[in-house]
């Protein structure tokens, strides 16, 4: 038993009697009807008009059958119908029958040289024009990985949705034109437009032009030598605020671009950068005037001084309890006030610089609080900024605790092995065993020991500033992720997926309908939405994300070997 | 089947001669369990503020009781798992909530290799559960996915072999169907 498809549009169910105008797919054995040609018509204009579109849209439309719409059945008519099926030669004849008050249609297929005696089956889909030529369909991730399968195997639901959609000039036509073909279809009641996207359209070309242009200017002020100096260059390297205006100067360029997107990934990236430029923008104007409005600013720019001040003063603190017995550790007298009072004086010109500022601090924020305009994420980066310049003295001791404990570490290591009779070959890169003098081996021994004993202090100094330093990357952290979260978020596909989700589909979804014995089975194809998971992964912006550069397991190693740690890489960033 | 307290009620639709529905409905919503889970939860809300004299503790209880049953009857509890079977175009699995939320999965026949009963050990017993084996579609003898069926319903055997039964019936109108072409 053979089993034919027919999908027929719900638009023109209540449509006159004519001829059915569609795709046949033979390899499915399914029809896809796309839209009515009513009487009166000239069969020869019919299949000029049909060959015009098929030129145009690549799709092999052609007619399959008649469509009757009457009261009762008539006998005349029918024979009229049988008639064309000669003039219009297809194989298989579809005949679509519906009786006016009746809502099981009958449906006969007529063919020249029927391959089975048997009977065939026939399945009668409804489906929503309108919504299966706008919505684009997203296979099932295993499916997209597979380039090189054959045509029989490619999904059948995405022929059906690429055949809707490439016939887009067929559905140009509506009854209100002066031409000798009727037509029906979901467009024929007249044709959809939107004055505000067409004004829109109209005012982006210059719109594109301006921005681009002002972009260029942009860049090449960027790309300038002055700019490229050597202390220059390395602070702009480090500071994460130029890394996210950069970033979002690729993005403008992108949309400011003249070429349209070539296809719907392409058109859906540049809207989501579009809509997310804007909501960033909106809320960094929200923030701005939040800041300004009752002059919290001058407040911030007030408590600044005093915070840096605690802070100071909290460090003094500490070191003082180090230089004493801190948690009940007896420390080796010398070296601990050599270590405490190098960093106290540290302190001390930290202190002196931050009160040299302070009269032009306030300024300087209020200057600075204005480039949130630019956006939110603008915003969090300068904040980030900000902290990493406050708590760079706490950068500097980490570094100092370091790099002493480092040494010392290699010291021990080396001189251990010296004490066993093996020294480490360079060459080589292994450990070789070698024979000492006595006065070498005396040397190393003392040398050994000093080192040994000294390492309760210095370790103590490093574990306590390493923890202060961890603290401020997790804060800084914290704040990369969410910028690179705003940054990265697809708000237009989520908007999409939530006002019109037939857009953006996952697939279909069949639901029964009442059902006659004799007559065709009547089924109803839904659009399934993607889900609101599967949108934001297909659809997320790439960025410069910030991710952890080591596992768990080496950067314990690196903490205990003392080598100083950069925990968060960049994705533009060299590897070490 | 049956219509006793634990039970669950399996209904098998044929629409006509390629096209079957198999519909296995849960146990509803309880509402002793409802009782019992708002009760418990407002004592303790109740003991909280004999303790602490903060009204405050009295809301928060009514509203986690409200969101608390809004998402176990959107996002959790499910009343029917379907089945729909289509010769020629596929295999639909639709799951829908107590609050009327539809969760809808439809698969293509050319995907699907076959339908089976597999076993499975689950701690100290043996469970049965139907699934659908995908094809790869490199390797066409070979099975790229399994995908279980009926899983919050879960029926057994004796429900599990009818549904076998007739899908294989129709599954077999597709191999016809692909020889006389």
């Amino acid at each position: 038993m053979v089993v034919l498809k027919v999908f027929f549009p719900s638009c023109c169910s209540s449509a006159e009697s004519g001829l059915l105008v569609g795709h046949w797919i033979p390899e499915q054995n399914s029809a896809v009807i796309l839209a009515v040609v009513h009487f009166p018509f000239i069969p020869v204009q019919v299949k000029q008009y049909l060959s015009e579109v098929r030129q145009v849209t690549q799709v092999n439309v052609s007619v399959l059958g008649t469509w009757s719409n009457c009261k009762k059945k008539e006998e005349s008519l029918s024979e009229f119908l049988e008639d064309l099926g000669t003039i219009f030669s297809h194989e298989p004849w579809i005949q679509l029958c519906k009786e006016t008050d009746s809502k099981f249609w009958s449906c006969s297929i007529i063919q020249k040289h029927p391959s089975t005696p048997k009977e065939d089956e026939i399945i009668l889909v409804y489906y929503d024009q309108r919504k299966v030529m706008l919505s684009h369909l997203h296979p099932p991730g295993n499916l997209t990985n597979s380039t090189d399968h054959k045509a029989e195997d490619a999904s059948k639901l995405a022929i059906l949705f690429d055949t809707v959609a490439k016939s887009k000039v067929l559905f140009m036509k509506d009854r209100y034109d002066d031409g000798p073909i009727k037509l029906t279809h979901w467009q024929s009641e007249g044709v959809e437009a939107s004055i505000i996207v067409e004004l829109m359209k109209q005012a982006s070309i210059p719109v594109c032009m301006l921005l681009t242009f002002l972009l260029s200017f942009v860049s090449s002020v960027c790309k300038s030598r002055v700019l490229k100096f050597w202390p220059l260059c390395f602070i702009w390297s480090k500071l994460s605020t130029c890394e996210q205006l950069g970033h979002r100067l690729e993005h403008l360029q992108v949309i400011s671009s003249n070429r349209k997107a070539q296809n719907q990934p392409q058109l859906m990236r540049k809207a989501n950068i579009f809509v997310s430029l804007l909501a960033d923008v909106a809320l960094g104007i929200l923030l701005m005037s939040w800041l300004y409005r009752k002059n919290r600013i001058g407040h911030l720019a007030d408590t600044l001084i005093p915070v840096a001040d605690h802070v100071a003063k909290e460090l003094q603190d500490l070191l003082q309890w180090l230089m004493g017995v801190p948690a009940g550790l007896k420390m080796n007298r010398a070296l601990d006030q050599v270590l405490g009072r190098f960093f106290l004086y540290h302190i001390h010109l930290w202190i002196s610089y931050i009160h040299l500022m302070s009269p032009f601090i306030e300024m300087i924020l209020w200057y600075v609080g204005l480039s949130a305009c630019l956006g939110l994420t603008v915003a969090l980066s300068i904040l980030s900024d900000i902290i990493a310049l406050l708590t760079f003295h706490i950068y500097c001791f980490y570094v100092y605790g370091a790099r002493l404990y480092c040494l010392k570490i290699y010291g021990l290591s080396s001189l251990w092995r010296l004490f066993r009779g093996k020294k480490w070959n360079v060459l080589r890169q292994r450990v070789d065993s070698c024979s000492y003098d006595l006065d070498q081996l005396f040397i190393g021994t003392l040398l050994f020991t000093i080192l040994l004993f000294l390492l309760p202090t210095t370790a103590l100094y490093y574990l306590v500033f390493t923890l202060l330093r961890l603290l401020v990357v997790v804060v800084q952290g914290l704040i990369h992720l969410l910028v690179d979260l705003i940054d990265s978020l697809p708000l237009y596909s989520i908007l999409l997926r939530l006002c019109r989700s037939y857009r953006l589909a996952a697939g279909v979804k069949f639901r029964v309908l009442e059902q006659k014995t004799g007559k065709p089975l009547r089924l109803l194809m839904q659009i399934n939405p993607l889900s609101y998971g599967s949108v934001v992964q297909t659809y997320r912006l790439p960025t410069y994300s910030c991710y952890p550069k080591d596992s768990w397991g080496s950067l314990c190693k690196k903490l205990f070997l003392g080598e100083l740690i950069y925990p968060w890489k960049h994705k533009g960033e060299k590897q070490d | 089947m049956e219509e006793r307290e634990d039970c669950i009620a399996l209904q098998c639709r044929q629409y006509s001669a390629s096209c079957r529905e198999f519909s296995v409905r849960c146990q509803p919503v309880q509402l002793r369990s409802l009782s019992a889970a708002t009760c418990s939860v407002w004592l303790a809300a109740y003991w909280l503020f004999v303790l602490t004299q903060n009204s405050m503790v009295l809301s928060a209880a009514i509203f986690i009781t409200l969101i608390g049953l809004i998402v176990y009857l959107h996002f959790v509890k499910i009343d029917q798992e379907s089945l729909l079977v289509i010769a020629s175009l596929g295999i639909q699995m639709t799951s829908s909530y107590a609050s009327g939320k539809e969760n809808t999965t439809f698969i293509e026949m050319s995907r699907v290799k076959d339908v089976v009963i597999n076993e499975a050990i689950y701690m100290q017993k043996v469970i049965y559960y139907l699934c659908i084996l995908l094809r790869d579609p490199l390797d066409p003898q070979s099975v790229s996915e399994v995908v279980p069926l009926f899983q919050s319903s879960k029926p057994r055997l004796d429900c599990l072999v009818e549904v076998y039964r007739s899908c294989q019936e129709i599954l077999e109108q597709r191999k016809t169907v692909s020889q006389t072409l």
